[in-house]
């Protein structure tokens, strides 16, 4: 017994703080090797800088105020484009969801809509909107919608309809039956839909960027490639690479928050 | 509580008896104190999907406070029944009344599954049984209080999912239990618990019946358990109730006595020969 405890217990402290490093042995290892390449000219300047070179250029364009502008130009693009994508698809797949009449009405619509690559309509984009801010932001919308529409049709479609007939037989009004039995019911595919729209909602922001604007990560990576800056390039690149873990971490901690009842997360 | 529960019948059911119940020929000697329970008639009671007419005719009586099991085969139509006296389907033909006007919260339904909601906790769920009650200020006292009954108010604040499936089904009874109900439909509710999970929620619903004095209808496939709990045992065959067996042993009931295992084995050979018919 004691010897059990004497080994078990250090096991169970030590453990979390190495799962918290071991994730970044990788990236650490790779940037390690790739600044060691770099340094020997194993890997000449001019097809990918050192590590230390994005480093400096990052920190230049920070101090003159360009880096932050661009990230928060992004962001906002990104935010305002999901939150207008995502509340429509929200809201079509919880009418489509709950009302027959409604899904008959625009389900097939949608679903011929959503086999159209939204990339593909970038020029029709430019051509409607030019490349103002409201292009990026319709792009960003459009390709979020579809995600977030499908994973809240089909997560209010399984809801378990033994659990609706118990809140029927227990008086629950309509609202309340949505609210306490078919919402939570629905969050967890909801959720699936939210990240997936995340990663697109930043694929299209590149893509849109890179072709059509004045300002934002993608404008900046552009006009790095017209000066031969290739470390701002570089910096770019694995800017967009952060954002996204970043989002994807928000939306992790906001599933952790509210699908505590999960079996999946009451491991620890 | 025990000593309680012996005291004599209140003459307004004693009447209902009267009444009512003739045929029945309940000599039970013990009876619940609170007889909060609600007479059952159904008169020509019948129910279709479609082509197939799955209740051809039903006519029974239930006095106050009975407790009634109901076996058959599958697809015999005890749960039809079943779901018919709980308001979950509509009637095609005939009538089901409780001898006068009946809230929703006076009927209650316990299922084969537990039906909690796993993003509850438990002490919510139980809320939930409140119906429209849920909002008044001692709503978390009676949950607790039904919570206390079934033995679990330590796991009051626990997710559904951590609990054993016996535990699940008694937050359940104690959901159906919250709002004092007058009627209590059981589906198969034991069905998918263990062995001796089973004996020891058979148990825990008799003492509450008696406890409480509800009117209980029990639909089962497991006929040891019908003569373990009932009062009157029907056996539906065919959309109809071919035999209505009273059980008269005295309560408790020991499980597996000679008088339970005749009675099990007289019902068993309806059922069976009713198979051999077929």
């Amino acid at each position: 017994m004691s010897l059990i405890d004497s080994v078990s217990l250090p096991r169970s402290f030590r453990l979390p703080r190495v799962d918290g490093l071991i994730q970044w042995i990788v990236p650490l290892a790779i940037i390690a090797i790739w600044q060691v390449a770099s340094v020997t000219g194993f890997v000449p300047t001019r097809v990918l800088p050192a590590p230390s070179d994005v480093v400096l250029a990052g920190w230049k364009l920070l101090l003159s105020g360009e880096l932050v502008r661009n990230i928060w130009v992004s962001f906002w693009r990104a935010s305002i484009g999901f939150l207008i994508g995502g509340g429509i698809g929200f809201a079509f797949g919880l009418a489509n969801g709950l009302s027959q009449l409604s899904a008959k009405l625009t389900d097939t619509t949608l679903q011929m809509v959503r086999n159209v690559p939204h990339l593909a309509l970038i020029p029709l984009v430019i051509l409607w909107f030019g490349i103002d801010e409201s292009a990026k932001l319709f792009l960003v919308a459009l390709g979020v919608f579809f995600p977030i529409y499908l994973n809240t049709l089909h997560g209010i479609r399984t809801v378990d309809p033994q659990l609706i007939e118990m809140g029927r037989i227990y008086g629950m009004s309509d609202g309340e039956l949505f609210r306490r039995v078919i919402f939570p019911g629905a969050l967890p595919s909801i959720f699936v839909g939210i990240r997936f729209a995340l990663g697109i909602m930043w694929l299209t922001l590149i893509v849109a960027e890179t072709i059509a604007a004045s300002s934002g990560l993608g404008y900046m990576a552009m006009q790095a490639r017209e000066f031969m800056l290739i470390d701002v390039v570089v910096l770019s690149i694995l800017i967009y690479a952060l954002l996204g873990k970043l989002a994807d971490s928000a939306s992790r901690v906001l599933e952790r928050l509210t699908l505590s009842w999960h079996p999946a997360f009451q491991k620890r | 509580m025990q000593t309680a529960l012996r005291t004599s019948l209140p003459e307004t059911e004693l009447a209902d008896r009267a009444n009512f119940a003739p045929q029945a020929r309940i000599v039970r000697e013990e009876r619940p104190v609170q007889t909060s329970g609600l007479p059952l008639s159904i008169r020509g009671l019948r129910k279709s999907f479609g082509d197939n007419e799955v209740l051809r005719g039903i006519d029974l009586h239930i006095p106050v406070g009975q407790f009634v099991a109901i076996v058959g085969k599958s697809g015999c139509g005890k749960s039809t029944l079943l779901r018919l006296v709980a308001g979950l389907e509509t009637i095609d033909a005939g009538s089901i009344g409780f001898g006068q006007d009946v809230q929703p919260e006076d009927i209650r339904v316990m299922f084969q599954e537990p039906r909690l909601l796993p993003w509850a906790r438990v002490l919510d769920n139980v809320e939930v049984g409140l119906g429209r009650d849920r909002a008044s200020s001692d709503a978390h006292a009676r949950a607790e209080k039904a919570l206390t009954e079934v033995g679990l108010v330590d796991k009051r604040d626990q997710w559904p999912s951590v609990l054993s499936g016996g535990q699940k089904q008694r937050v359940a009874l104690a959901r159906a239990l919250v709002s004092r109900p007058r009627v209590l439909a059981l589906d198969e509710p034991l069905g998918a618990l263990d062995a001796l999970t089973r004996i020891s929620m058979q148990r825990l619903l008799e003492r509450v019946w008696r406890d409480q004095g509800f009117t209980a209808i029990l639909v089962t496939h497991d006929v040891s358990e019908a003569v373990a709990l009932a009062d009157r045992v029907l056996v539906i065959e065919e959309g109809r109730i071919a035999h209505d067996v009273t059980v008269n042993a005295a309560r408790p009931r020991e499980r597996g006595s000679v008088e339970l295992a005749g009675l099990e084995g007289s019902i068993l050979s309806h059922l069976l020969s009713a198979d051999d018919r077929t």
